[in-house]
């Protein structure tokens, strides 16, 4: 459970959030879309303590998490892309991620999954960006969190990979989690997606299901209506 | 702290900047040891080359590691660890590997040379120990640099003037200044001016291994007093690890507040 | 004891060649000497506590010319003791006289005269008359070896004496200043006297020799005196060889004199700001040859100083290996290896005519193409910092630095501040190996 409320933030003179107040309090798929800048990642990286707000408070289950960090065992994150320490192993990666939160993990099910067996001593330096991505994608889910953030995450997989990640987080949605994806693939959003966040200039400019931003836009698949959204918002 | 630290030196002594530093001072070692056959001289050489090199490439692999690694920081960003103990770590991690390859690449043809139980093992040891304090220093000034600067082109071209002012210009303004103000006694202002400078710092340390003979001239009583003695070792080996501390706190402080 | 004088004689022989004619003299007389002793067969007469005869001086008294005193191990507390007869006194297990700090203890006034082994101690501080361990007054053919000298104002003096030797005799004292110490050997208008294989320590002067002339130095050893190691004024057509200097105020001086030879000595650690080697003021035709300069804070310091011959000499670690001040000129410098010195040359105003051709450098950069031995490219041995370090002695604190170096080297590309003239054009490629 995620709470945040009155989140203002600006890099330099550039004011990428204002005051946004937001929960994710279901359990449930909620895709955070808008156009580039319009402040998606800053709240993702605010939410995990990488962007220290410049106001208001962010809660994860209920805690405060200014000048925390082990709350942040209650979060798995898909960064956008995926580079890793080069002269390590996929297995040394996992084995230091591992030693770093030493919560129960699910990893050799995930390696099998994705089938990334023979990969496991090769350097990370050395792998295709799909294979990152996959490697990226066991860090991400081998843990059991009950919030889940994804940022781009289909991006560089190949199309069986994509329907197993796609399984991957419908499972992990039968299993009452929260979970937050970006992207721009508008068809995910579709698929996925119980609810819609919309950013535009730092405020939320549309929350709610996929079927309410239909009906509100009048436009009949998510594409359509998000551009529909993005015009009328300006 | 500590488990970024192991995995950071761990990823870093394999990687091959590390095998090339490494190995440049292997080579270059084992090449004046076996040209000259005189551990005395390739010492000598090797104190001059220490302070011009060790600060250059720590200053250098400090930046490109740090801007190497962005992404793998944010990976552990989000991961359940203290921020502080990434960029120490990783700091560590750097400084550790380079001090490595110094060692290991000076110390194992000197070694195999019998430098152990020669007249020249102080000597020698004074000169690993500057060289493990010059990258421990520019690595962290490197490394606090490269967190202040996103831009990388802006990092790099920053670190390399601090390397150039503390390498030249300093010396330059000192030797400016000494020569303006010849009226005034000059001997105390010249000491604490070079002990400010951890490059020159270290170059007077290696002075009074190997031109003592020139500073017992003038400078002698002022020198003498404070590093010939006991008291002034400690002084100036206190100063050397304030110029570890200073950057490292440096990149603590940025480190806690800086957005990713 | 007497053949050891004999033996020295081959010794003597291959002396300093302006010498040889004197030495040749002295050689004479003293063989002369001691054979006439043998040969008359002289008494002899011993001194001890229980002996009939206890005292130096009732020996001495009862002594004809020629007779041998023998002195038995003991204290003998009997003021000044003067030698007014050619006799031999010798010291059989190191008898001590000791002057208990009042007195000057022997005064030798009598020509062939031969002590030995005495150990002189406790001559008092003077600021009246110059008191000293042993006094050679005004006389000639003596022969002093193998005393000790302890805690004494001057150890050995002499005063217009001539054609003798000072052999193998320890001077040492606790000198702390200049004024309150005497020399530990002092010559004084002396003429054609050996001094060799001694040892001074602590004094003034370890050696002082002034208005001295053809006179050899030879083989001693000179440490912690508070001024110089070998003290010259005045003196010509004198040799040094073979001598050490460690650790002295400056190892020699050799000032207002002509002609002195100084071969194969070393001159080591004379550390202090105003510390040498060897300090050359005001003299002409000097050879310096084979001699060893290690770690002083300046090698040697020369100051109008003309026509002297540097070669075969060895500056290793010196601050400043040579340092030439004002008014020197025609001096030869080739030969010499110059080896890890802070600074190899110094020179304040060029001089004209000094030749600074055919050394080996250990810094220099350049390269030998066509193989002869020789650098193709001329080396400038004065570097600008050193320049910088003579108008801003604080600037020291910047040796090594690549500042420095920089500085150095555009300097060597196109000289501004150094004398040009100061190079040299045939710099060697390997160190020049020293005559076994």
């Amino acid at each position: 459970m995620i709470t945040i409320h009155h989140l203002h933030k600006s890099f330099g003179k550039n004011h990428v959030l204002n005051g946004v107040d937001l929960s994710f309090d279901q359990p449930g798929i909620t895709a955070v879309l808008g156009p580039n800048g319009s402040g998606k990642t800053t709240i993702i990286k605010s939410i995990l303590g990488m962007v220290l707000p410049d106001e208001g408070i962010i809660k994860v289950q209920n805690e405060d998490i200014k000048g925390r960090w082990r709350y942040r065992n209650q979060i798995a994150y898909l960064p956008q892309i995926a580079r890793f320490p080069e002269n390590l192993t996929v297995a040394e990666l996992l084995r230091m991620v591992k030693d770093l939160n030493t919560a129960i993990t699910h990893d050799a099910d995930l390696i099998e999954y994705f089938g990334l067996q023979e990969f496991l001593d090769k350097r990370l330096g050395n792998l295709s960006g799909g294979t990152r991505q996959k490697v990226n994608l066991v860090l991400t889910f081998m843990y059991d969190c009950p919030i889940i953030i994804l940022d781009e995450p289909t991006a560089g997989l190949d199309p069986i990979s994509l329907i197993r990640l796609k399984e991957l987080i419908n499972q992990q949605r039968m299993k009452g989690k929260t979970i937050l994806i970006t992207t721009h693939v508008m068809g995910l959003v579709e698929e996925l997606a119980d609810e819609v966040v919309f950013l535009l200039e730092g405020h939320i400019h549309f929350r709610g299901s996929l079927r309410k931003l239909k009906e509100q836009t009048g436009e009949g698949n998510v594409e359509k209506a998000i551009a529909k959204l993005l015009v009328t918002g300006h | 702290m500590f488990k970024i630290l192991k995995y950071s030196f761990y990823d870093l002594i394999r990687s091959r900047w590390t095998y090339s530093y490494g190995g440049f001072y292997l080579l270059f070692t084992l090449s004046l040891l076996w040209l000259s056959n005189d551990l005395s001289k390739v010492v000598i050489s090797l104190m001059n080359v220490v302070l011009l090199l060790c600060p250059l490439i720590a200053t250098m692999f400090g930046v490109m590691v740090y801007y190497n690694s962005r992404e793998f920081t944010e990976l552990l960003l989000a991961q359940p660890v203290r921020r502080t103990s990434i960029f120490l770590g990783q700091y560590l991690g750097v400084a550790g590997s380079l001090s490595a390859s110094w060692v290991i690449g000076v110390g194992v043809p000197f070694a195999l040379y019998g430098v152990f139980g020669s007249p020249q093992a102080a000597n020698f040891l004074m000169l690993l120990f500057v060289g493990v304090v010059l990258s421990f220093v520019f690595s962290a000034i490197a490394f606090f640099i490269a967190l202040k600067n996103e831009n990388r082109i802006k990092g790099f071209g920053l670190a390399i003037l601090a390397w150039l002012f503390f390498a030249v210009i300093y010396d330059g303004l000192l030797l400016l200044s000494l020569s303006m103000l010849t009226e005034y006694p000059l001997e105390k202002f010249s000491l604490i001016a070079s002990v400010l400078n951890p490059i020159d710092l270290s170059r007077i340390l290696i002075l009074l291994k190997l031109d003592v003979s020139a500073l017992m001239g003038f400078t002698g009583a002022v020198f003498r007093k404070f590093l010939g003695t006991g008291l002034g070792m400690v002084v100036a080996f206190a100063v050397l690890l304030l110029w570890v501390v200073g950057p490292v706190v440096g990149i603590k402080r940025v480190a806690e507040r800086k957005d990713f | 004891m007497k053949y050891g004088v004999i033996r020295r004689l081959p010794y003597l022989h291959t002396s300093y060649l302006h010498t040889s004619t004197y030495m040749f003299r002295w050689i004479f007389i003293s063989t002369l000497m001691l054979a006439g002793q043998a040969v008359l067969s002289a008494n002899t007469l011993r001194v001890c506590k229980s002996c009939p005869v206890s005292s130096i001086k009732a020996a001495i008294q009862q002594a004809r010319p020629c007779d041998t005193v023998f002195v038995e191990t003991g204290i003998y507390k009997e003021g000044n003791i003067l030698i007014d007869k050619e006799l031999t006194l010798i010291g059989r297990g190191q008898p001590v006289l000791d002057g208990e700090g009042k007195t000057e203890i022997v005064t030798i006034a009598a020509n062939h005269v031969h002590f030995e082994g005495f150990v002189l101690r406790n001559v008092g501080t003077s600021y009246s008359e110059d008191r000293a361990g042993i006094r050679l007054k005004e006389v000639s053919d003596f022969y002093v070896k193998g005393n000790r000298v302890e805690n004494a104002f001057f150890g050995i003096y002499l005063q217009k004496s001539k054609n003798g030797v000072i052999d193998g005799n320890e001077v040492i004292g606790e000198a702390k200043d200049e004024v309150s110490s005497g020399n530990a050997i002092h010559l004084w208008y002396c003429d054609n006297i050996l001094i060799i294989n001694n040892k001074t320590i602590g004094h003034r002067d370890g050696i002082y020799l002034e208005f001295v002339n053809f006179s050899t130095v030879q083989g001693n050893y000179s440490e912690r005196n508070v001024r110089y190691g070998l003290h010259f004024m005045f003196s010509n057509d004198d040799v040094y060889r073979g001598n050490t200097f460690h650790d002295n105020g400056a190892g020699v001086a050799v000032m207002y004199s002509h002609r002195i030879g100084m071969f194969s000595n070393h001159f080591e650690k004379n550390w202090g700001p105003a510390a040498y080697g060897l300090l050359l003021k005001e003299i002409h035709d000097g050879q310096i040859e084979g001699n060893t300069f290690q770690e002083n804070t300046v090698g040697i310091f020369a100051e109008t100083s003309n026509r002297i011959v540097y070669t075969k000499n060895q500056f290793i670690q010196n601050g400043w290996a040579l340092k030439i001040s004002g008014g020197c000129q025609t001096n030869n410098l080739t030969q010499n290896n110059f080896i890890g010195n802070s600074f190899d040359l110094a020179v304040h105003s060029a001089g004209t005519d000094n030749k600074f051709d055919g050394n080996f450098w250990s810094d220099y950069a350049g390269y030998d193409l066509d193989k002869n031995g020789i650098g193709d490219v001329p080396h400038r041995p004065m570097k600008l910092f050193s320049f910088v370090v003579s108008k801003t002695p604080e600037s020291l604190v910047l040796l090594r630095s690549l500042f420095v170096d920089i500085l150095n080297f555009s300097e060597k590309v196109s000289p501004i501040f150094t004398p040009e003239n100061v190079v040299d054009n045939a710099p060697l490629m390997k160190v020049v190996e020293p005559d076994r």
